[in-house]
């Protein structure tokens, strides 16, 4: 049976890891690739690089920390960030990622998902959506890190990216970003019911419990988290004994 | 020194490929390559491959590499991942064009009829994580690796050898389907080595030293 995934994620500044809560306040939480190492060590199924750096200037450091993860690192990276065009997603894979998560790119241009897909292929193309409930059974897609609202439901979004030729959904509930109350359930449900790809359940994972929960109750088939990681306070591998002993399949 | 050729053919995350070889076989002459030549001269060739089918085999040709990679398969250590698993064979779905015929059978895509899951949810295509491969045989490639041990797989075909014999290792998912074949010099894999931690470089470790 296929294991339900555990994916630690590092904000990317600059090169440095730092992870945001709200995305607002920013600690520094140490070098990519040592990071990212210690996590395959642990028994991380796949890790995703978040890249946030704003200056354009600095916007090539992220291929070299790619790089540098590729000799290193030999389980799948996902990278997302600043992805515009058909030519960043090459440019990333030719580093060495695996997956290239779009976001606000994808909204403003969803041909850039069908064209990205078509040329290397949907299983390297991660949509990642920051949606927000809006009222009650019903969320909106947020852009720019969550700061505009894209006026488009959620779940029709999921499934537009589905037929544009996404290989999988990072659906991040910016409710809950950075919270610790858990994920959105309700949310990660809907859409993971919705689409028949794989979807990633990301924000507010704050416990063990949280990340059992997204993958029982909001059927995701991979959980995302960053600071409950980063900060030492668990393992990946207490993680997924946590869940195995919950009756979830995983990797250990 | 040993060399090894990883085949370029405009497709898919090769760097990775080639850095978990060399980091399994730091003495070896490790070359990401689309030169024929370069393919007939290597000790060892590995055929990775991503993204669609048809797409693969126009590369393949338009690069001249097509008889380059069939000879390769005759006679030397070669080692298929992925859709250069699939390309062995005849048939495929995908684009309904044919592989290279070097091994007999299809290459379906997983039947959405079928993709449930023992608590009746839907299976998602294209299968994506880490699942467990039953070693249907002893094999050199095997050696060192527990047998279930799960590798990382995304794919949403996968190939029906039409010679059980073929069969180096099956996986579940839905429908239980082939994912490692052999013949002789041949091993391929519906998985990536190259992504799957400690399981995936020993097998490659393995492939650096199979003398078969």
């Amino acid at each position: 049976m296929l294991a339900k995934r555990i994916i630690p994620c590092l904000d990317v500044n600059a090169g440095r890891v730092v992870k945001g809560v709200n995305f607002v306040a920013l600690r520094d939480a140490g070098d990519p690739v040592e990071i990212a190492k210690r996590y395959d060590d642990q028994g991380a199924d796949e890790i995703t690089f978040l890249d946030i750096t704003a200056s354009s200037d600095d916007r090539d450091i992220i291929l070299h920390i790619v790089e540098a993860c590729a000799e290193q690192v030999f389980i799948p990276l996902t990278v997302g960030g600043g992805v515009r065009k058909v030519e960043d997603v090459r440019r990333l894979l030719n580093a060495g990622a695996d997956k290239v998560s779009m976001n606000t790119a994808a909204v403003q241009n969803p041909q850039l998902v069908a064209d990205a897909s078509a040329r290397v292929g949907s299983q390297c193309i991660v949509v990642a959506i920051d949606a927000k409930q809006t009222s009650p059974g019903k969320w909106e897609v947020f852009t720019h890190g969550g700061r505009k609202n894209a006026g488009i439901d959620a779940i029709a979004w999921a499934r537009e990216v589905e037929r544009l030729g996404a290989g999988e959904i990072l659906l991040t509930s910016m409710d809950r970003d950075g919270t610790k109350a858990g994920f959105d359930l309700a949310l990660t449900r809907a859409i993971a019911d919705a689409v028949g790809i794989p979807v990633i359940a990301s924000g507010g994972v704050g416990n063990l419990q949280h990340l059992a929960d997204g993958v029982t109750d909001g059927r995701a088939d991979a959980v995302l988290a960053a600071s409950i990681f980063h900060y030492g306070e668990y393992t990946v591998r207490q993680a997924k004994e946590y869940m195995r002993d919950r009756g979830i399949e995983v990797r250990l | 020194m040993s060399t090894v050729v990883v085949v370029d053919y405009g497709m898919g995350n090769l760097r990775s490929v080639a850095k978990a070889i060399e980091h399994v076989a730091p003495e070896a002459a490790v070359r990401v390559s689309s030169d024929a030549a370069e393919i007939a001269a290597a000790d060892r060739v590995v055929v990775p491959g991503q993204g669609a089918m048809p797409d693969c085999m126009r590369e393949l040709a338009g690069r001249g590499l097509r008889e380059a990679v069939v000879r390769a398969a005759a006679e030397k250590p070669f080692l298929g991942i992925c859709v250069g698993l699939q390309m062995l064979f005849g048939h495929a779905e995908e684009g309904d064009v044919m592989g290279l015929e070097i091994l007999p059978g299809r290459v379906p895509r997983f039947p959405e009829a079928a993709m449930k899951s023992a608590d009746g949810s839907r299976l998602k295509v294209p299968h994506m994580g880490w699942n467990r491969v039953h070693q249907a045989e002893a094999h050199p490639l095997w050696q060192g690796i527990a047998d279930d041990t799960r590798f990382y797989f995304v794919h949403s075909y996968y190939v029906e050898p039409r010679d059980p014999g073929l069969i180096a290792g099956s996986t579940h998912y839905g429908i239980p389907f082939t994912s490692a074949v052999a013949r002789d010099n041949i091993f391929a894999v519906q998985f990536h080595p190259e992504k799957s931690a400690q399981a995936g470089l020993h097998l490659l470790g393995n492939f650096m030293r199979w003398n078969p």
